[in-house]
């Protein structure tokens, strides 16, 4: 809002501009103070004595020899498996992101075509889906899950999240959708193109900016879940955040905490970076289902 | 769009929500009227050259057979809704006969497991939710009165602490706050107390959740807000200029009923998931002082001895009754607007 009118005071000014900086010292420094502590041994991040040995690095040149240290990553990537964890979230997004956008785009472009009362009824029902809280389905799932002895493998993970993503995604692609308008595939279907043919070569082509949006979102959620992936998932299969609540463990003061702090970076770092690159596709979608009311 | 094809195209999805989020609820709800078995036990007698003794002892052959040939447990009816860990209608009834005054009354009603998360979960929503509209409100407005060019890589590093999963967000806060950390070991020195530990102190944690629950949730509000100040129409914001209204006077006159809609639908997605709070418990590991009802059910499922389906079921179902009251205004509200609209 700038408007020519508008003449701001330099008192505001000032004010404004401290605000911004306390704000993303907030929103950011926990970041990079992480960032900067994962190279450190434990006696340095954590330190007993004084915390500025966060920053000199006192007892990481004792121990091994450099103001930097890798070792928290090599040994959580090896020995504690954390390289497992990683395959296993990449295989999880990857199926949840595919398997959730086929379906969501489908449904969503049918909500989105239709003029009868129940799509109305579906987005509602969508919406209270929305708002289960997922703990509640998961205590739902666990009983026939091992009755079914389906408890545990990454495919059944797999199902239960893009399920949990539907709602969301339809009501996002939904509004996506609408603003696509309804001439585009009627002159198609005139034409003698049956509505999958439409859907198919008319409006995916112009629909990726939602499709891309609705993706991260599954992305976002596949690859941070956390209640679903540690119930649902045996050891073996336990994806990225699981994993690290299991190096905290039930001692605090064993030597894993520092494995924790390296994950935690580790998994932090790419998901950063994929919402750099896709910035404005994130705030259209967390707005898109605003802008409706 | 005919029936038919809405059918076809719609089946995939609706499918997955049917079996995977429609029937686990129900699933639930059955669950939540078994318990699960009692052990059987048999006395065992000891002899040696003294004497000989009855031991009662656990029968584990008989345990495991009965619990195989019924896993969901015993029917239980609407018992473990109000046992001491649901509802506790009977201590309750306890309670107001012994207790002295209200204010006991309460205070022993309050250190039940299911009333001390329901306090703890309301209590979370009801300072995180406004303050969370609130400061992304501020952030919202100060963010868009920078220069547009710089404006890219703020909004990035505002919107971090969303996108983080609430373990990791908690996490980091976290060790940042422990007594060694950073924060933690600057707040001694400042309060001049070398024991002063957030972890200890009921309350201390209390705040603590809380204020990452702000930190969490505000770039949300901020992104919303953010998208909808974009549409708020320069003509009036001008002529009340020139007629001489204040800033203050703007926004509260012009910018705020512009997007009062977008604050309803913030204050909604912002409470539906407040009311779920439950990982931040775990990565402050706060289980001790405080609890919520997403972490009550979370708890029973990871029992050591045996998982506590019932009792999670239970909970799980209150909790569902809980969402459902948070979102009757909206849903009446939609009701009638479709209502109308026909």
């Amino acid at each position: 809002m700038e408007y020519g009118l508008d003449k701001r005071s330099n008192a505001l000014k000032i004010f404004n501009t401290t605000f911004i900086i306390v704000w993303l010292l907030v929103a950011c420094f926990p970041f990079i103070w992480t960032f900067w502590g994962s190279f450190k041994v434990r006696a340095d991040f954590f330190s007993r004595a004084d915390w500025w040995y966060a920053i000199t690095a006192f007892n990481t040149l004792l121990e091994t020899g450099g103001k930097f240290t890798t070792d928290a990553y090599n040994q959580a990537w090896t020995e504690g498996e954390f390289w497992k964890a990683s395959r296993n979230t990449v295989i999880v997004t990857f199926f949840v992101v595919t398997i959730s956008l086929f379906l969501g785009t489908l449904g969503a472009y049918a909500l989105s075509r239709s003029t009868r009362n129940y799509a109305f009824w579906i987005l509602i029902a969508a919406l209270i889906f929305r708002a289960m809280p997922h703990i509640t389905l998961v205590s739902g799932y666990l009983f026939p899950f091992f009755q079914l002895q389906i408890w545990g493998i990454l495919p059944t993970t797999i199902v239960v999240l893009v399920a949990i993503n539907q709602p969301f995604t339809l009501w996002l692609l939904y509004s996506f959708f609408k603003t696509v308008p309804k001439e585009l595939d009627e002159s198609a279907l005139i034409d003698g193109c049956s509505y999958f043919q439409a859907f198919r070569h008319i409006i995916m082509p112009v629909m990726w900016p939602g499709v891309i949006t609705a993706g991260l979102f599954s992305l976002m959620l596949a690859y941070n879940d956390f209640t679903v992936t540690a119930l649902l998932l045996n050891q073996e299969n336990h994806t990225m955040v699981p994993k690290i609540q299991s190096y905290l463990g039930t001692n605090q003061h064993e030597g894993n905490l520092m494995w924790a702090v390296s994950a935690v970076v580790s998994a932090t770092a790419p998901l950063f970076m994929l919402v750099m690159f896709f910035q404005r596709q994130v705030i259209s979608g967390l707005t898109a289902g605003a802008v409706k009311g | 769009m005919p029936n038919k094809t809405f059918f076809w195209f719609f089946l995939p999805t609706g499918l997955a929500m049917i079996l995977f989020i429609g029937l686990p609820i129900i699933s639930t709800g059955i669950q939540s009227f078994y318990a699960q078995h009692d052990q059987v036990v048999k006395e065992v007698k000891k002899c040696d050259p003294f004497g000989c003794t009855v031991s009662i002892v656990v029968d584990q052959e008989k345990t495991s057979k009965i619990r195989e040939e019924k896993p969901l447990g015993k029917f239980n009816g609407f018992g473990t809704y109000v046992d001491r860990n649901h509802l506790a209608v009977e201590e309750i009834g306890n309670f107001w006969n012994e207790t002295n005054s209200f204010g006991e009354f309460v205070d022993q009603v309050t250190n039940l497991p299911f009333y001390k998360a329901l306090i703890f979960t309301l209590t979370y929503c009801l300072f995180v939710t406004p303050n969370v509209l609130l400061l992304g409100f501020i952030i919202a407005l100060s963010l868009n009165a920078v220069t547009r060019r710089i404006r890219g890589p703020l909004i990035f590093g505002t919107i971090l602490p969303m996108i983080v999963t609430p373990l990791v967000g908690s996490l980091v806060l976290f060790w940042m706050i422990d007594a060694e950390g950073i924060i933690g070991a600057n707040l001694q020195m400042l309060m001049d107390d070398p024991y002063l530990s957030l972890k200890s102190s009921k309350t201390l944690t209390w705040i603590t959740i809380i204020i990452y629950g702000i930190w969490h949730h505000s770039p949300f509000a901020f992104v919303v807000f953010y998208a909808a100040l974009q549409t708020v129409p320069q003509e009036p914001v001008e002529a009340a200029i020139i007629d001489g209204a204040s800033r203050w006077q703007r926004v509260r006159h012009i910018v705020l009923p512009h997007i009062y809609p977008v604050v309803t639908f913030v204050a909604l997605i912002s409470l539906m998931d407040n009311f779920r709070v439950f990982e931040p418990i775990i990565g402050f590991s706060a289980e001790g002082s405080a609890q919520s009802l997403s972490w009550l059910i979370y708890d029973n499922l990871v029992n050591e001895e045996v998982i506590l389906f019932g009792s999670a079921a239970a909970t799980s179902m209150m909790t569902i009754v809980g969402i459902a009251i948070l979102l009757a205004p909206v849903l009446i509200r939609t009701w009638k607007e479709f209502r109308t609209a026909r």
